[in-house]
């Protein structure tokens, strides 16, 4: 039950983090995890960092996105 | 390029798994789905449509909306009618039919009822409208109840004195154990709920093996996911294991999220609480504790509950339980559709009969 | 009509719309031009047959990335005569103000709007102005009609698909929606993404100078592309399959998507349309499509069979399908 997204952690504010969505960003609260560094990817839901993510693990969905990202955008030109 | 690259990493290996689980799931075999986000997951990405015949997956009560019972509708939308009140929840609820009206209804009827993403808005409203009394209507399930926790905390500590909790927050495991007392129900196996689980982690469902010798793999939400979920459970019928197993590993850890659960503890004390289709179970609701009671609905409203019968016809009750498929309730897509719905199942886009009625049926 | 008032949802562009609209709207105004709920509507004259349509732009807020209300009016009244095939000879807009409301912002409006009818090619040709008590308009309303013709042996409509037919779509789905939300600032998101917000008379003239044989063009506006397939499904009573994989998202709207639980299948697009053409001239229409500026992206996401008429399957992307429904209501965010 539940809607958990992973994201990139960009900047660390205190109880919060700006995180990164496929470019999407979200102010989020680490009141539940706050030992997470700019750089980790986390686990959110309802706007709070509930797991941080081995990075090996996150990478599979993301750089996998990542990818498909820089791929369409080299085999299509983006208008200005 | 998009399309190759996906195709070649998703379709190759469901491929596998799919041959896996055909070559497995030789005898008729019943998994239970408890999340709803799961049966989502499942029919979006058409899963149901691959599965061999012999394989049943049904959905259970992990549905916040669907066992949340008509009364407490009927409270909230009692609170959006009072003066000075802004009812804020999540959007998940805002279709649910109460006994006579829901959340969006009483929204076009002008109250002031507004959608939040996170428990921080209804504190960041409470805060920015000192002259409204701020209403959150508390959904959910033990990922969604730490994060309720910390806002509170936060309420507190900011000094925030306009913002009430209706709490209709519930507990997964003692739900899947009332089910599992149930004679009535017949299940192989469950697809444990993999975001409940990055919570409460490994060991709340150890009951489930030990005391009725059933097994269940925390699972995560990507088809590919759901897939090595039934894999797993599948693997553990033909070697004759009944375990609690962690398919979801890149985002549950064993031991869960020790912190989240403290702080839930903190501020909300497990009580009885009433599940549409299951009864009254005990010690699977929460409530506040003394510290945070001034923030009760009880205390600023009067607006008790009152137990409301589900309407006449409706079988979502039995469907919640895993005793019947939405096909089989009389009212399914005739008189209950999504635009129309008679009971949560249809109104909730998790509920079993609007993901069966928006995702399944072809010929 | 099963509703005593009109709940939001009624405007959504899904189910409901459709309810009110064959329940209350079309009982009292019937007649058979009408009743084709086409884009525009298409008059036959002794000269040519004449496109006519109008709507009305409520959108909040006002001004979003990639866009305002005014060119969000111009190219929604434009695209409409263009999904006929019509060539727009003239726009009529009407403003309804507020009491109070900024003259620079209008000027601004204005002008977006004056930009968007030079990119066309159309004029403005008439207008009214109407005022309103502070409170009754939030800021402003404009209503746009336009009147075009279409070229002859051009006779396009939703009824018109066939089963074998290609369908195609112009680019990636979802922008305007997420777009208006993310400039909403409603749930603590950032982005960079734009309305596609554009007229696409342009183009449709480009895919009717290779093809005068194009069976249905449709605009996804509110209620996404769903909705729309669903309606082409509908009315030319056929099958329609489209695969997901080759429906395509930028990243920022799949992430949107994710965090919010909304399927991109079901958001508004203003600057996309669906094509439904014979299986033959796809590769053409397609080659001249990507010519164009707003067609560069153009593939093929689907065809239309006879099996399962009325009905839209999606082939996933594991190989699976499931059924897709139109819009019901308004997509709400979800938790869980």
């Amino acid at each position: 039950m539940c809607l958990g997204v992973p994201g990139k952690v960009v900047t660390v504010e205190g109880d919060f983090a700006d995180v990164d969505f496929g470019g999407v960003r979200r102010k989020v609260s680490l009141l539940l995890y706050p030992e997470v560094g700019e750089g980790d990817y986390v686990l959110v839901h309802v706007g709070f960092v509930i797991q941080r993510l081995e990075k090996q693990e996150a990478l599979q969905t993301l750089e996998l996105f990542a990818e498909i990202e820089k791929a369409y955008e080299e085999s299509t030109d983006e208008e200005p | 390029m998009k399309s190759q690259l996906t195709r070649s990493h998703e379709a190759g290996s469901s491929a596998s798994l799919l041959e896996e689980i055909a070559a497995l799931a030789r005898k008729p075999t019943r998994f239970m789905e408890v999340c709803g986000t799961h049966t989502v997951s499942i029919f979006r990405s058409g899963i149901r449509s691959l599965l061999p015949q012999s394989l049943e997956l049904i959905s259970g009560p992990g549905c916040p909306v669907c066992v949340t019972p008509l009364g407490e509708i009927d409270q909230a939308v009692a609170l959006a009618r009072e003066e000075g009140v802004a009812l804020v929840s999540f959007g998940d609820v805002m279709r649910v039919p109460g006994s006579s009206s829901s959340l969006s209804q009483e929204r076009a009827g002008g109250r002031d009822v507004r959608v939040i993403t996170s428990p921080l808005d209804a504190v960041e409203i409470a805060r920015g409208e000192p002259h409204k009394k701020i209403v959150f209507f508390a959904i959910g399930f033990e990922t969604t109840s730490p994060a309720i926790a910390a806002a509170i905390t936060e309420a507190k500590r900011q000094g925030v004195r306009n913002l009430s909790i209706l709490s209709s927050q519930r507990l997964i495991p003692p739900a899947m154990r009332a089910l599992l007392s149930s004679d009535a129900v017949q299940i192989d196996g469950f697809l444990l709920p993999g975001h409940v689980s990055v919570i409460i982690g490994k060991a709340p469902y150890s009951f489930i093996a030990r005391d009725f010798s059933l097994r269940g793999v925390i699972t995560g939400f990507e088809p590919l996911d759901i897939l090595e979920g039934v894999v797993m459970l599948l693997r553990q019928i033909q070697e004759g294991r009944a375990e609690i197993e962690n398919q979801y590993t890149r985002a549950v850890q064993v031991e869960g999220n020790e912190r989240a659960r403290r702080i839930m503890g903190e501020v909300f004390s497990p009580v009885s609480a009433r599940w549409r289709g299951l009864g009254t179970i005990p010690d699977s609701g929460l409530a506040l504790r003394e510290e945070f009671k001034e923030m009760d609905v009880a205390v600023s409203f009067d607006i008790p509950y009152k137990d409301m019968a589900d309407p006449p016809g409706c079988r979502c009750s039995e469907i919640l339980q895993g005793l019947t498929t939405p096909p089989h309730c009389p009212l399914f897509g005739a008189r209950c559709t999504p635009e129309d719905p008679i009971g949560p199942c249809m109104v909730s886009s998790e509920g079993s009969c609007a993901a069966f009625y928006k995702y399944g049926g072809l010929s | 009509m099963r509703h005593t008032t009109i709940l939001l949802a009624h405007g959504a562009g899904g189910k409901l719309t459709h309810d009110l609209v064959n329940e209350l709207f079309l009982p009292a105004l019937t007649n058979d031009i009408l009743r084709t709920l086409d884009d525009s509507a298409v008059i036959p004259t002794e000269y040519c047959k004449l496109a006519v349509t109008t709507d009305s732009y409520v959108v909040k807020p006002l001004f979003f990335p990639g866009g305002d209300i005014g060119r969000l009016a111009l190219c929604g009244t434009v695209n409409d005569l263009a999904m006929a095939g019509a060539m727009p000879r003239g726009i009529c807009a009407s403003f309804i103000l507020e009491e109070g409301f900024s003259t620079k912002a209008l000027g601004q409006i204005v002008t977006s709007l004056k930009t968007a009818a030079h990119e066309a090619g159309v004029l403005i040709v008439a207008g009214d102005t109407k005022v309103v008590e502070r409170g009754a308009a939030e800021g402003l309303f404009i209503t746009t009609s336009g009147v075009g013709t279409i070229p002859e042996g051009v006779d396009m409509g939703a009824a018109h698909a066939r089963a074998g037919d290609a369908i195609i779509i112009n680019g990636p789905i979802g922008d305007h929606e997420v777009a208006i939300l993310l400039s909403r600032g409603e749930f603590s998101l950032k982005g960079t993404v734009r309305s596609d917000c554009a007229p696409l008379n342009s183009l449709v003239q480009k895919m009717l100078g290779v093809s005068h044989d194009i069976h249905v063009l449709r605009d996804p506006t509110r209620g996404g592309l769903a909705t729309v397939l669903w309606e082409i499904a509908q009315a030319s009573g056929v099958g329609v399959i489209v695969e997901e994989e080759r429906i395509t998202l930028r990243q920022e709207v799949r992430g949107v998507c994710d965090l919010l639980g909304f399927d991109p299948l079901y958001l508004a697009n203003e600057g996309k349309l669906v094509a439904v053409v014979p299986k033959q001239e796809a590769e053409a229409i397609l080659e001249a499509m990507r010519t164009e500026p707003l067609g560069r992206e153009a593939s093929i996401i689907g065809k239309v069979a006879s099996e399962n008429p009325g009905r839209v399957l999606l082939k996933t992307r594991i190989g699976g399908h499931r059924l897709l429904e139109p819009l019901s209501g308004e997509q709400f965010p979800r938790i869980c």
